[in-house]
């Protein structure tokens, strides 16, 4: 990110806790399109082994955590390092989540294998999804390079990642209408969409925080309508 | 979501006590200071950053005029105090060290009684009318100062026969005994233990309510813990000033952010 420091541990230090999120990124991303082919393709061995990744995840966010912790007693960060520390616990959280609903979208594919729902409805959650699965990638890009034009970008595409939710839900309800009996698969389908469109949050959040991490702000001044304010809590004002 | 933003508002900045205007400082022909443009807010804590020999200390030193005894030693530019020129021909520079004390990196009392260390300056600048009242200084100045409840039991014992840490509140509470209005300190907790040093901070942030403190320091986390406004020294310049949680945070200049952040080099 700068130059390097004067104590040369505290640069392998930050690459360290920057290659961990990476790794992370990375199983996040595959973790999303494994969970959206597995539907698709109504693959259940695949979505069996999305489910039994998610640990993996788990545990890298449990590293993320222990490097930061230490980095903060052994290091006292200022500054730009702080702000890649404390961003790089958010990011990890907001990895977890994502590949969190990777795995329900898994759980959830398998249990509709025996539900009847006709294929425009899978076909929905596709479209859907595809846009999420680039965000991710173009996010975890914007992190690994600090590109903030980039994260910005990301950020504000998560407009039109809302809008198709919306619609994707219309439409769902509407198979419901015609055809009760597809009402139990479109239920899952409905649940299906809505996690996807939070791992379209999180990828927003990953947005602002790579903003964050080189300039100390996000894009707060003109955020997308609608989607939850998870970390607002946490914001000093 | 909102992410940590960072907001600072300067608009409601508290009067400037003291002002350096153009300030250049000259050793022989070495010049030491550039055009140091600097306030020191009042009731607040200012720190003073930046690698050694930097001028820091020199910066210091012309609040109060300690450079006049330095040889070879030559300020130019404007100093106020109040808004009055602490370098005009008619100011007595007697007076001006008694609205202006210092603290020194090492703590260095009188050979004397603890009670005359703090005594002394009260006396000299005719600030007590009989013993009682001098007592009374004394004791408040040591109360302020966090050591009479160490002290009040020994305070015919030498200055020199404290710790470290209890030196430099000995120091700090001679200081205060002349009620001074700025109090300028140079890297005060060089010498002292994690404690020491955290007893010492505590003090500072209670002497705001009173005084004007200006501190020199060279760590960085004292910095950030003790102070509300920051300046950033390099090679005679003042490179950033502003609000201490901005400059530790966010820092504008790249000199200050890898300064502090440990990239010097
Ligand atoms: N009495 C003096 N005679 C000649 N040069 C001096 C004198 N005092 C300071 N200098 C020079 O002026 C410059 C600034 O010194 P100063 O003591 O103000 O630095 P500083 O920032 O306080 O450093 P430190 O952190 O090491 O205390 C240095 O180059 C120093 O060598
Ligand atoms: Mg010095």
């Amino acid at each position: 990110m700068a130059s390097e420091h004067t104590v040369r541990r505290f640069d392998q230090d930050l690459d360290q806790l920057s290659a961990t999120i990476s790794e992370m990124g990375g199983l996040a991303e595959v973790q999303i399109a494994d969970a959206l082919r597995a539907l698709r393709d109504r693959d259940g061995a695949l979505a069996e082994r999305v489910i039994s990744t998610d640990p993996k995840i788990d545990a890298l966010d449990a590293r993320v955590q222990d490097q930061t912790v230490q980095l903060l007693a052994l290091r006292q960060p200022m500054a730009v390092d702080l702000r890649v520390v404390l961003s790089s616990i958010k990011i990890a959280a907001a990895l977890e989540r994502i590949a969190d609903y990777a795995k329900n979208t898994a759980k959830r594919s398998l249990v509709l294998r025996d539900a009847s729902v006709p294929p425009a409805a899978i076909a929905g959650i596709d479209r859907l999804g595809r846009p999420v699965q680039a965000a991710l990638k173009d996010v975890l890009d914007a992190f690994a390079n600090g590109d903030v034009d980039k994260a910005r970008a990301v950020w504000e595409r998560d407009e039109e990642i809302d809008q198709s939710y919306t619609a994707l839900f219309r439409e769902l309800l509407t198979y419901m209408m015609e055809d009760p009996r597809s009402i139990t698969g479109c239920t899952h389908l409905l649940f299906m969409a809505k996690n996807i469109e939070r791992a379209g949050d999180h990828i927003t959040n990953i947005a602002e925080l790579v903003s964050f991490r080189r300039t100390g702000h996000g894009f707060a001044d003109r955020r997308p309508k609608g989607s939850a304010d998870l970390y607002s809590a946490a914001a000093p004002r | 979501m909102t992410v940590l933003n960072i907001a600072t508002s300067i608009d409601a900045l508290p009067p400037p006590k003291m002002q350096g205007d153009k300030v250049n400082v000259y050793y022989g022909a070495k010049q030491a200071l550039f055009d140091v443009d600097l306030s020191v807010r009042e009731r607040h804590v200012t720190a003073l950053i930046g690698p050694s020999g930097c001028g820091k200390s020199t910066f210091l030193r012309c609040l109060n005029r300690m450079n006049d005894v330095v040889e070879g030693a030559r300020v130019e530019g404007r100093i106020a105090l109040d808004g009055q020129d602490i370098y005009d021909r008619g100011v007595d520079v007697v007076q001006l060290r008694a609205r202006i004390g210092m603290v020194f990196q090492k703590p260095n009392p009188f050979p004397k009684s603890i009670y005359e260390n703090v005594a002394y300056g009260p006396r000299i600048h005719g600030l007590a009318a009989g013993r009682a009242e001098l007592d009374a200084i004394v004791e408040t100045s040591l109360r302020r100062a966090g050591l009479w409840k160490e002290v009040s039991d020994r305070l015919d014992q030498p200055g020199t026969s404290l710790s470290g840490g209890q030196q430099q509140r000995l120091c700090i509470a001679r200081a205060i005994a002349v009620s001074p209005e700025v109090i300028l300190m140079d890297e005060p907790c060089s010498a002292l233990d994690p404690i020491a040093t955290a007893t010492i901070e505590e003090l500072i942030d209670e002497l705001r309510q009173n005084f004007t403190i200006v501190i020199v320091t060279h760590s960085m986390q004292q910095a950030a813990r003790v102070s509300q406004f920051t300046a950033f020294f390099h090679l005679g310049v003042v490179v950033e000033y502003g609000e201490t949680p901005r400059v530790f945070t966010t820092p504008v200049e790249k000199r200050t952010q890898d300064y502090i952040t440990g990239r010097f080099g």
